[in-house]
């Protein structure tokens, strides 16, 4: 039973992980119907943002917050600059492009820092806690999801720009009506999910390690996150989420090799396709006729 | 009294195709003009025009400042305030997120102007909180009306404001929509397919045919124009 529950809180602690990622995700398919191939490897490139600022010195938090800020105007500069000119190409050619940025940064990341694997400080001490069941590491990532989200939920919201935001991913021409400049709130959304990447790809490089290729298997299990939560609901991602890291570190345990964990996801993703393509809380618009 | 809008020999494209072929149209400050016409004469096109929807050429005179040249969120916050087609309602946000998207263009908090909303509307501040899918077409296009309302505009644009409604909430619409107009102090352009209620309210008319203005002149003039009458009005 205890290793049972530990197994559970460990799952949650990847599984903020996979929900952080699936909500950038998320995020960028509302406003773009566009699956970002790239959010992983943009989330590792900017983990090595956050390592080279720690070895020059600067303290573990505001290397952090900097990061966040660098990734925010980086995901901007990225929708203007490369995904701007796709916005109204067929969805293959824009997936291609996404797919590109992937290789672009992981190749860049390998070219500037090598493909060598890296040491990542970790924030949090690495005690067991609540009688062993979690580590103070894993409360520290769960902490810091949670505290992102009642950020995000906040701005969504309760503010002006948040609402504009989603209507413009809803309704870009209504918005624009509205006098909404539509332009900017997908660059917005772009900086966003960006900055929750960057997060998450610094809450789990001190458990994976930094190298160019961390984030590959994430984006795998934050894909089947936001799959079964419903491509188009941020709640639904990161339940998702969460849901995917449990399972995965259960069936890991229990049922099959450690080294099987990654089909869980695959699995995962071809049954949700197969058996419920909205997800668990995909389109839940009422909609009157 | 100079107009408020004015069009200039205004061409409208869908893509390649011209649509709409070079029209003057003005709408008087305070007034209410109507666009008449079939289905595809360039009604719609010409409105999407005004707004930067779609490729135009021409002048358009706003206040005294060109709007060909600007792009569509620009002349919202110029004081264009446009109901398209269909309604435009983000059906996934509430009705008072609805609003309050509406006010986006207004610095300060939106309040005051959705109590005045609601005054309009007292249906709308029932269903304040419910998505705005879940209401009915009637309330919808309420809600798309006070949508517009809310960024205080000069000009308000309606695209066929009876589209799919019973004729009894058809004459409710519109007897608001004139009281908006002398409350609110603002003036009209609406396309409607409904010429008969349409000329009742009007105080100017263009009939437009295949992308060219055919008349113009007074809505009383246009409604006892015997042509107008069998082609339009049924009698």
């Amino acid at each position: 039973m205890h290793q049972f529950l530990q197994q559970i809180f460990s799952g949650l602690a990847a599984g903020s992980i996979y929900a952080s990622v699936a909500l950038a995700l998320v995020m960028i398919y509302r406003a773009t119907d566009l699956v970002n191939f790239a959010q992983g490897e943009m989330a590792m490139f900017s983990t090595y943002i956050a390592w080279t600022l720690v070895n020059v010195g600067l303290p573990f938090w505001a290397a952090f917050l900097i990061t966040l800020v660098v990734s925010f105007l980086g995901g901007m500069a990225i929708e203007r600059v490369i995904i701007r000119p796709v916005e109204n190409a067929p969805v293959l050619a824009a997936v291609v492009v996404t797919i590109a940025l992937l290789l672009i940064f992981n190749s860049t990341a390998g070219w500037i820092y090598t493909y060598t694997v890296q040491d990542f400080p970790s924030p949090f001490p690495d005690r067991p806690v609540l009688g062993a069941l979690i580590t103070t590491r894993d409360l520290g990532v769960i902490a810091v999801t949670l505290l992102m989200l009642v950020i995000l939920f906040v701005f969504f919201r309760f503010t002006a720009t948040g609402l504009a935001m989603r209507a413009a991913a809803q309704n870009p021409e209504s918005a624009r009506l509205c006098g909404i400049p539509v332009g900017r709130m997908l660059a917005i959304g772009w900086g966003l999910a960006a900055a929750i990447g960057a997060t998450a790809g610094i809450m789990v490089a001190p458990v994976l390690f930094l190298d160019p290729n961390m984030m590959g298997g994430v984006l795998i299990y934050a894909f089947a996150g936001a799959l079964l939560g419903g491509i188009t609901s941020p709640v639904g991602a990161v339940v998702g989420g969460l849901i995917v890291g449990v399972t995965e570190n259960l069936v890991g345990t229990y049922l099959i090799a450690s080294q099987l964990k990654l089909t869980v996801a695959f699995a995962l993703i071809i049954l949700v396709l197969v058996f419920k393509p909205n997800g668990l809380f995909g389109s839940a618009v009422v909609r009157r006729v | 009294m100079a107009p408020i809008l004015q069009l200039r020999s205004v061409k409208a494209f869908y893509g390649q195709s011209e649509v709409v072929h070079g029209i003057d149209v003005a709408v008087e400050e305070g007034g209410m003009t109507v666009l008449l016409g079939a289905n595809g004469a360039g009604k719609t096109t010409t409105l999407r025009a005004i707004c930067g929807m779609v490729r135009r050429e021409g002048e358009i005179l706003f206040a005294g400042r060109r709007l060909d040249r600007s792009t569509t969120e620009e002349i919202a916050g110029l004081g264009v305030a446009h109901v398209p087609e269909g309604r435009g309602t983000f059906i996934g946000l509430t009705v008072e997120e609805n609003l309050r998207l509406g006010g986006y263009t207004r610095s300060g908090r939106p309040d005051q102007s959705m109590q005045r909303m609601y005054g309009y509307f007292p249906v709308l501040e029932q269903r304040r909180s419910q998505q705005a899918g879940a209401l009915s077409g009637g309330e919808q296009q309420m809600l798309a009306i006070a949508r517009a309302l809310m960024m205080s505009p000069r000009l308000l644009v309606l695209d066929e404001p009876s589209f799919g409604l019973a004729p009894r909430i058809v004459e409710d619409i519109f007897t608001i929509i004139e009281r908006i107009r002398r409350e609110e102090k603002v003036s009209v352009l609406l396309v409607e397919q409904n010429a008969t209620l349409a000329l009742e309210l009007a105080d100017h008319a263009y009939l437009i045919e295949t992308g060219y203005i055919v008349t113009s002149g007074s809505a009383k003039a246009l409604a006892d124009d015997p042509q107008i009458r069998r082609s339009y009005l049924g009698y």
